[in-house]
């Protein structure tokens, strides 16, 4: 373990635990050729080399300013949340580095408004370090809040919108100045590379993909959680790091809500790192893993999830708005054996209208989730589509869900 | 260096006048939203690409220089995942 080395169950490492178990922070003359060295690369999602954003910061004019996402919007997932209530020195050390060696002033801290408890670990880890203190900012708890653009854009003045600027981030991000923006894991491993340098960084991990990830694991397993497991290790070895699993596992949700179903047959042979996960049509996303047991029917679970995305769309862009809500409509209508199977074609031909239509990624995510169900539990889609619904959609959801904000939408719920 | 016509999502209220000035280019999906065939403008249907932007109501049409290597917006990321 590295960024839960020393970790306590219940309460976040104090500055003099942090210390002594990773030592003072320390940096390399040369972080930025250092960072490259490591290969280090987000761990939000994206997977984009931490080193190219450093660079293009470094290299666009202005200051700099560093932001830390830190808002898990992903409602099943609990990394973020875990490392600002376990190690949040580790996180703000990171922070530091990179605004060192970018030569930035303004450290900002994203985080969720719903998470209090993150909020109150972080504060309290803030007030205990010296020098400039970060800006804790709590943004709307909305799934698509946490997308680098809405950040940059509440963080500019605006509300927590995607928007369409032509301009990179690390060009022209915050206010106009050249912005390093990375979830808040990225920064934890960033400490350590400022710590200990590329070549030890790289000693875990696959050559292609080196360094540890914190992966969340939820469903059918003994001892669900979060946990750090080395990159490239098998999916099997996950799973018997949280006591394996509780019972018969019929597929796996990986990636976030917006993810991939995948039998328990490919999860068998999988390794979580992206090269695997692309292998098979997945990503690793934000690490989460969601067994499903045998007996829980995934479309149920993926009509709830559809629901939820749709309902999840900030109302900006005409596909989105309009293609999401009749997806996942049409979708239920199958499930509930409403609508017969000559309408997946209808879903398909409205999977291929939403993707890439809007000013962030959101509808390409839903279509995502739609197509890997339809290719997983096609058979079991046109089942229901043939015989009606099974009892599972009153059961309670093995992938919960957040309450659905969208009654209360409006300007001010993005601000 | 070619144009390529694109549309601010943000913006669009698929008022539709786009998809009549420049059909050979542009049609609409079943909401009445633009879609736009890929690949730069071919260079007699640019006259048109600049009535269809004039045309929008919303400013939502735009036509963005496109210079080689493509130059994109890398950091459009999902949800939760810069």
């Amino acid at each position: 373990m590295r960024l839960l080395a020393g970790v306590p169950d219940d309460r976040p490492l104090d500055l003099d635990g942090h210390h002594r178990v990773h030592g003072p922070m320390a940096q390399h003359h040369d972080l930025l050729a250092e960072v490259e060295r490591s290969g280090l690369t987000g761990r939000g999602g994206g997977g984009f080399p931490l080193a190219r954003k450093m660079r293009a910061v470094a290299d666009a004019r202005g200051r700099a300013v560093i932001v830390v996402n830190a808002a898990e919007s992903e409602p099943a997932a609990g990394k973020d949340h875990h490392l600002l209530t376990r190690t949040p020195h580790l996180v703000l050390d990171g922070a530091q580095a990179a605004a060192r060696s970018l030569g930035a002033r303004e450290v900002i801290v994203w985080t969720h408004c719903g998470d209090r408890h993150s909020r109150d670990s972080l504060d309290a880890a803030i007030a205990d370090r010296p020098g400039r203190h970060p800006r804790v900012v709590a943004g709307p708890d909305r799934y698509v809040a946490g997308e680098a653009s809405a950040i940059v854009n509440h963080l500019s003045g605006g509300p927590a919108l995607p928007t369409m600027s032509p301009y990179r981030t690390a060009e022209r991000g915050v206010r106009g100045r050249p912005t390093l923006l990375a979830n808040a894991e990225t920064f934890a491993h960033l400490a350590l590379v400022a710590r200990h340098g590329a070549d030890w960084f790289r000693e875990t991990g696959t050559p292609d993909e080196p360094g540890t990830v914190l992966a969340t694991v939820r469903g059918a397993v003994r001892h669900p959680g979060v946990l750090e497991v080395p990159l490239g290790l098998p999916m099997a070895g996950l799973l018997a790091r949280v006591g394996g699993t509780t019972g018969a596992v019929g597929s796996f949700l990986v990636g976030g809500y917006a993810g991939t179903w995948l039998t328990a047959g490919a999860a068998e042979v999988l390794t979580v790192s992206r090269s695997s996960m692309a292998a098979h049509g997945a990503d690793l996303g934000v690490g989460l893993v969601v067994a499903l047991p045998a007996d829980r029917c995934p479309v149920a679970e993926t009509a709830r999830l559809l629901g939820w995305l749709a309902a999840e769309s900030t109302g900006q862009c005409g596909p989105c708005i309009n293609g999401l809500p009749a997806i996942a409509a049409r979708f239920g209508d199958l499930v509930a054996g409403h609508a017969g199977a000559e309408h997946l074609e209808q879903l398909h031909r409205w999977a291929g209208m939403v993707t890439g239509r809007g000013a962030c990624h959101h509808p390409d995510g839903a279509v995502r989730l739609l197509l890997s169900t339809l290719a997983v539990h096609g058979d079991h889609l046109r089942e229901h589509a043939r015989r009606g619904t099974c009892d599972d959609l009153a059961s309670s959801p093995v992938c919960p869900l957040p309450p659905t904000a969208a009654a209360e939408t409006g300007p001010g719920r993005w601000r | 260096m070619s144009v390529r016509v694109t549309v601010d999502w943000t913006r669009c209220t698929a008022h539709g006048l786009c998809a009549e000035l420049l059909p050979e280019l542009i049609d609409l999906d079943d909401w009445g939203y633009p879609v736009v065939a890929g690949g730069p403008l071919p260079a007699e249907l640019e006259p048109h690409a600049v009535a269809a932007r004039e045309a929008c109501p919303a400013l939502a049409v735009r036509l963005d220089k496109v210079t080689p290597p493509e130059a994109g917006r890398p950091t459009r990321g999902t949800a939760s995942r810069p």
